[in-house]
């Protein structure tokens, strides 16, 4: 294990990770479905509404403009930490399911029957059901490209449906069940050749590694604030200048208009077009100091630190009997997620709460992943850079006591 | 015994293990589909009505051990009751595993159904227990339809 890294100082940081679970230290292994949240975040949303609380881009007074530089700078400070060049780029929204839904609510006139949307077997349901909505009503067909026995995406399979017909591939990063990182430059390259949009779900992502969206290539990206250890409640969409200047409004009302008369209005620019209403003011500044958290801590090293650990821990809990693991890409993040042949998840993650342990059951809002699979759901421990290889033993022993039960 | 033992008792896990009744029942006169959206469990209960009560149940699908387990007490329970005593049966058992007040079980009159009590200590999976008996009232109802315990 790298041992210049600072667990100790970093676990320290995050208040939650002291508590105790039914008498015993909490083992926190569920960030896949949100992730803990550091003291500098907590206390700059604390901070926020102690000292600078106030709507935006309205009042002339001192605290008003005080909260809408927050903001804007907010905005910028994400800008730069995910690598993309303007921050007008990046859309405020409540987390990734929205930025789907708003990018499919604002594309789908441009469809015609029989235009193709290509998905793969492995999307979140939010990667999945705004497009099915959008093909009933617009008569488009949707594609999903298979996966190979490891959790891959199959790519012949991928580069074979990529075709004329394809408007827009929307894929994710990384699976939010298996672990996978999917070769996404190869991917937007390829529907890119077709003429396709391309949209990268990265709420899975986002948290592991270093990025810089831009590099990417795609069209859309977007990601949820609450996995990325910042607050819950606040996302970014970002979108190509171009290609989100050319949706139209999402939700309307006050704040995206630039003119209202009686009978019509006119719009704001991106990103305020898309951010109608009061927006989470908070949410947004909780989020950038999430970024200025983590780079604090510095990315390569919590990605070495958390691949060490999922090395051990695959290792570990791949050695017990009747584990099946599931998703065994050769890139991967802090996702381990597996099968007991003698207990239903649920009973894997009932037992394993009992001794403080936390995981994710179930079919992970990725149900036809699971069908493809011709699992029921799986057990899914998933780790953050405050995991530690005691956490791992800990796991391991509470997997013996499950086994205890029902072998 | 602490909580966990509660809740897998050797009764639980004993029909986990070998379910009664598993599998299609032919030929029936009512089944319904139950299901979990949240965590995936899928149940399908079938039962044969034979002048007037309930020749016989059987169920189908997946689930966690305690969905498993509670179907399998139910086609036991349920069998030779009439509409009237099925009826009763189901809401002892959902009182039994949701009411307010701690339930007082009468083990010789419940049999293994008093091993479902244990779920109550843990309300995350009070709706894996329902399932079977939301499903089986389903069944019998005058329009089948399947049914959902979210």
């Amino acid at each position: 294990m790298t041992s210049s890294f600072p667990i100790d100082r970093i676990r320290a940081d995050f208040p939650i990770l002291s508590r105790t679970i039914h008498g015993k230290p909490l083992v926190y292994l569920d960030n896949g479905a949100t992730s803990q949240k550091p003291r500098a975040v907590i206390d700059a949303v604390s901070r926020f509404f102690s000292e600078e609380n106030s709507n935006i881009h309205r009042g002339v007074h001192y605290l008003s403009m005080q909260a809408t530089d927050a903001y804007d700078r907010a905005r910028e400070r994400i800008a730069e930490a995910i690598g993309v060049a303007a921050a007008r780029e990046v859309v405020f929204v409540r987390g990734a399911t929205e930025a789907v839904n708003l990018v499919a609510h604002g594309l789908a006139e441009r469809f015609q029957p029989g235009d193709e949307i290509l998905l793969t077997v492995m999307e979140h349901h939010a990667n999945l059901v705004p497009w099915q909505i959008l093909a009933q009503k617009r008569g488009v067909i949707l594609r999903h490209a298979p996966l190979t026995p490891e959790g891959e995406i199959d790519m012949e399979a991928f580069a074979a449906l990529c075709g004329p017909k394809t408007r827009l591939a929307a894929f994710t990063h990384v699976s939010n069940a298996l672990g996978t990182v999917n070769p996404v430059v190869k991917m937007t390259r390829l529907a890119k050749q077709c003429g396709a949009l391309v949209l990268i779900d990265g709420a899975q992502a986002v948290p592991h590694f270093p990025l810089r969206i831009a590099e990417l290539g795609c069209d859309f990206y977007l990601f949820s604030g609450h996995k990325v250890f910042g607050p819950d409640g606040i996302g970014v969409l970002w979108g190509k200048w171009d290609e989100l200047k050319s949706l139209p409004p999402y939700q309307s009302g006050g704040d995206m208009i630039e003119r209202v008369h009686l009978t019509h209005s006119t719009f704001r620019e991106p990103p305020e077009r898309f951010e109608a209403g009061t927006p989470h003011i908070s949410g947004a500044i909780g989020l950038a100091a999430a970024f200025d958290y983590l780079e604090g801590v510095g990315w390569e090293a919590m990605h070495a630190f958390e691949q060490e650990l999922l090395a051990y821990a695959t290792e570990r809990v791949g050695n017990l009997g009747g584990i099946r693991i599931i998703g065994q890409a050769r890139e991967k993040v802090g996702v381990l997620s597996f099968t007991l042949a003698t207990a239903h998840p649920h009973d894997i993650g009932t037992i394993l709460d009992t001794e403080g342990v936390a995981i994710r059951a179930g079919h992970h809002c990725a149900q036809p992943l699971m069908e493809f699979l011709g699992l029921p759901g799986t057990a899914r421990a998933s780790f953050a850079f405050y995991n530690t290889r005691e956490e791992v033993d800990r796991l391991v022993q509470a997997l013996e006591k499950v086994k205890r039960y029902f072998d | 015994m602490d909580d966990l033992s509660d809740l897998y008792q050797d009764i639980i896990l004993g029909h986990n293990k070998r379910p009664h009744h598993y599998g299609e029942l032919n030929p029936h006169t009512h089944e319904a589909e139950g299901y979990n959206p949240l965590c995936g469990d899928r149940l399908c209960i079938q039962v044969r009505e034979k002048d007037g009560s309930l020749e016989a149940a059987g169920f189908t699908g997946e689930g966690c051990a305690i969905s498993k387990a509670s179907a399998s007490i139910m086609t036991d329970a349920v069998k030779g009751l009439d509409r009237e005593g099925v009826a009763k049966k189901i809401g002892e058992v959902l009182e039994l595993l949701t009411g307010r007040e701690e339930p007082v079980v009468d083990l010789m009159e419940q049999g293994d159904i008093a091993a479902l009590a244990g779920v109550r200590k843990f309300p995350p999976r009070v709706k894996c227990a329902t399932l079977a008996w939301h499903t089986l009232a389903a069944a019998l109802s005058e329009e089948p339809r399947s049914v959902s315990t979210e």
